[in-house]
């Protein structure tokens, strides 16, 4: 479904190679002070990513802070454009879609969601279907069902009226899911979904994942750093290591000691876990 | 939404004309619009028309203009306490008017004359000083950053705007110290029609953005992913609130506080919707400023107070309690 070919990227520092020497900036996305000196020394952010998500699969994107995750999910959601490589969505490259296209396509799910306003919670989910909307119309009756099967999807039906703002944590990230669904496209992107989240939330929203890839084949690309939550949730993964592929592969192949230790200069455990019924990462310490 | 947009119509279109039956000397709207009677021998219908429609026209257009300029900042920088007053917008425009006005500057560009031209110029400016430096810091969304930019450069310009007047002579510091009150002293309908031309160009432009900002006020990345073209709409929303900052201001002098109120007033009514909230507050935003405005005729008759001290007045506390809502 969505193809990533030798994609590289960098902020327009250093020498860089391919068609564009500073990455067209679709969205308006403004790198941070931390991620510019990352990357003044780095030059590029990824070199040569290459990887797969085929249709109903969710795919994990793990690697230490600075790794690349992020400007991945930015490549890969069309919000930043590759410096070279290509990103192909059912065949089409994501760069030749307009961003309405793009957007009834891919759905994002950003770590942490701020409502300047107060906006109420349906008034959240219907902001998904901006991409289905002409310029001047406004939300039908076929918008607010759509909307509102995504509230139920989510478990959210009861916050509907309650303003964005005063939910907790955990809840705007349903809700956020759900105007995600409500935007109706095939493939979602989530970065660090859980990455705010206390335990709780964090199974909460990982169930909700799992089931809605079940039973909606929705395809999902997430990044995250819970390495359990990958185990758990992702047939894929792919890990990145200063803007490179470290390995890749089925979750079982790649998520091995070995690699954890490359990524993360972690010795662990890794092991199937019966009752939990899926890989499980243990950390026990430095490795020296 | 069809009816509060008629609702907020109303109010404006009645402020327009029951504002100016009030007055010195009373008149009756019945016998304003009396056809039977000449222009000529109608003194009712001459009061109205002549003597107070032209004042009343310029406080709904600057109040307009302020008030979705206002909402315009606030959601494109994801900040409720921004407004073209604490951003140094007014202050911008300020200055680029009181320039044209001090050295007589006498051209015009596409229709506008100088002193909008060079308002709107001064707003622009400021803006962009604002602008980039809340960008520059991390994503530009920082209150503290953004309000101290805005405080600094209010206070820079102003200075600027008295180096000016204390060389220029001294009938014209006179003149631009009552209009730096932000005074709607406007007895002619040629001003109002200069200002027009860049305030039409503005809400043609405001037009097109009432859902994008919706979603650029949850956050610009996922209102890019979500289909908006939001370089495009940021550019537009800032011009055009440039546009209109510089025309009101360059019509009424830097009306204060009136792009804070107003917007929030109309969030507590129709909620945080922008296809009902920028609408609402271009139409409440006209009564508010006729209102001031009748309130600074009127309380100190026969003496007429700039509206701007009347609607600093009423908006400082609600600033204040704005700032301090939010915790």
């Amino acid at each position: 479904m969505l193809r990533a070919d030798n994609v590289c990227f960098a902020y327009g520092k250093g020498p860089a190679i391919g068609p564009a020497k500073r990455p067209a900036k679709v969205g308006h996305y403004v790198p941070t002070d931390n991620e510019l000196t990352n990357y003044a020394r780095t030059d590029f952010v990824l070199t040569d990513v290459t990887f797969e998500v085929g249709r109903g699969q969710i795919v994990g994107l793990l690697g230490p802070n600075g790794s690349g995750k992020t400007t991945l999910l930015r490549i890969l959601s069309g919000i930043l454009r590759p410096a070279s490589g290509r990103v192909a969505l059912n065949g089409t490259e994501v760069g030749r879609l307009s961003h309405r296209e793009l957007a009834r396509q891919i759905a994002v799910v950003p770590q942490e969601t701020h409502a300047t306003f107060d906006f109420s919670v349906l008034d959240i989910v219907l902001m998904g279907r901006y991409p289905h909307l002409g310029a001047f119309e406004l939300e039908g009756i076929a918008d607010l069902e759509i909307a509102r099967e995504a509230l139920a999807a989510t478990g959210t039906t009861a916050f509907e009226s309650r303003q964005f703002a005063t939910l907790s944590g955990g809840e705007k990230q349903r809700v956020v899911i759900a105007s995600a669904l409500a935007q109706a496209s095939a493939l979602l992107l989530l970065d660090e979904p859980t990455a705010s989240l206390d335990l709780g939330y964090q199974f909460e929203i990982a169930a909700l994942l799992g089931r809605l890839n079940r039973t909606r084949g929705t395809t999902m690309v997430v990044s995250t750093h819970d390495l359990n939550l990958a185990a758990a949730l992702c047939s894929e993964v792919v890990l990145l290591k200063q803007g490179r592929v470290l390995a890749q592969g089925s979750t079982e192949e790649a998520l091995t000691a070995a690699n954890v230790r490359a990524l993360y200069g972690i010795d662990a455990d890794v092991g199937f876990h019966k009752r939990a019924g899926h890989l499980t990462v243990v950390p026990i310490g430095r490795s020296l | 939404m069809i009816v509060t947009w008629s609702a907020f119509g109303a109010l404006a279109v009645g402020a327009c004309l029951l504002a100016p039956l009030v007055g010195s000397t009373t008149i009756r709207l019945a016998a304003v619009f009396d056809r039977s009677r000449p222009f000529a021998d109608n003194i009712d219908a001459q009061i109205f028309f002549v003597a107070r429609l032209p004042r009343v026209l310029s406080a709904a257009l600057v109040g307009s203009g302020l008030s979705v300029a206002g909402v315009v900042f606030q959601a494109l920088l994801r900040n409720p306490l921004a407004s073209p007053d604490t951003l140094g917008v007014s202050a911008g425009a300020a200055l680029g008017a009181i320039l044209a006005i001090t050295f007589h500057l006498d051209f015009s560009l596409l229709g506008v004359s100088a002193v909008p031209l060079a308002s709107f110029s001064g707003s622009i400016g400021a803006l962009g000083i604002v602008y980039a430096l809340s960008v520059v810091r991390r994503r530009g969304t920082s209150t503290t950053v953004l309000l101290l930019a805005g405080v600094t450069l209010t206070a820079l310009l102003g200075a600027v705007v008295r180096f000016v007047q204390y060389v220029a002579d001294f009938t014209e510091t006179f003149q631009t110290v009552r209009w730096l009150m932000g005074s709607l002293d406007v007895a002619a309908y040629a001003p109002i029609g200069a200002a027009l031309v860049p305030m039409t160009a503005a809400f043609a432009g405001f037009v097109t953005l009432p859902r994008a900002l919706d979603l650029i006020s949850v956050g610009s990345e996922s209102a890019a992913a979500r289909g908006v073209n939001v370089t495009q709409s940021e550019r537009v929303a800032l011009v055009s609130a440039s546009l209109a900052t510089g025309a009101a201001v360059s019509l009424g002098g830097p009306v204060s506080f009136v792009g804070i109120v107003v917007p929030h007033l109309v969030r507590l009514i129709t909620g945080a919707d922008h296809r009902l909230v920028l609408p609402a507050s271009a139409l409440f935003g006209a009564a508010f400023l006729i209102g001031c405005d009748l309130i600074a005729r009127t309380a100190l008759a026969p003496v007429e107070l700039p509206v701007g001290i009347v609607t600093a007045i009423i908006g400082g506390p609600f600033f204040l309690w704005l700032l301090f809502r939010r915790g």
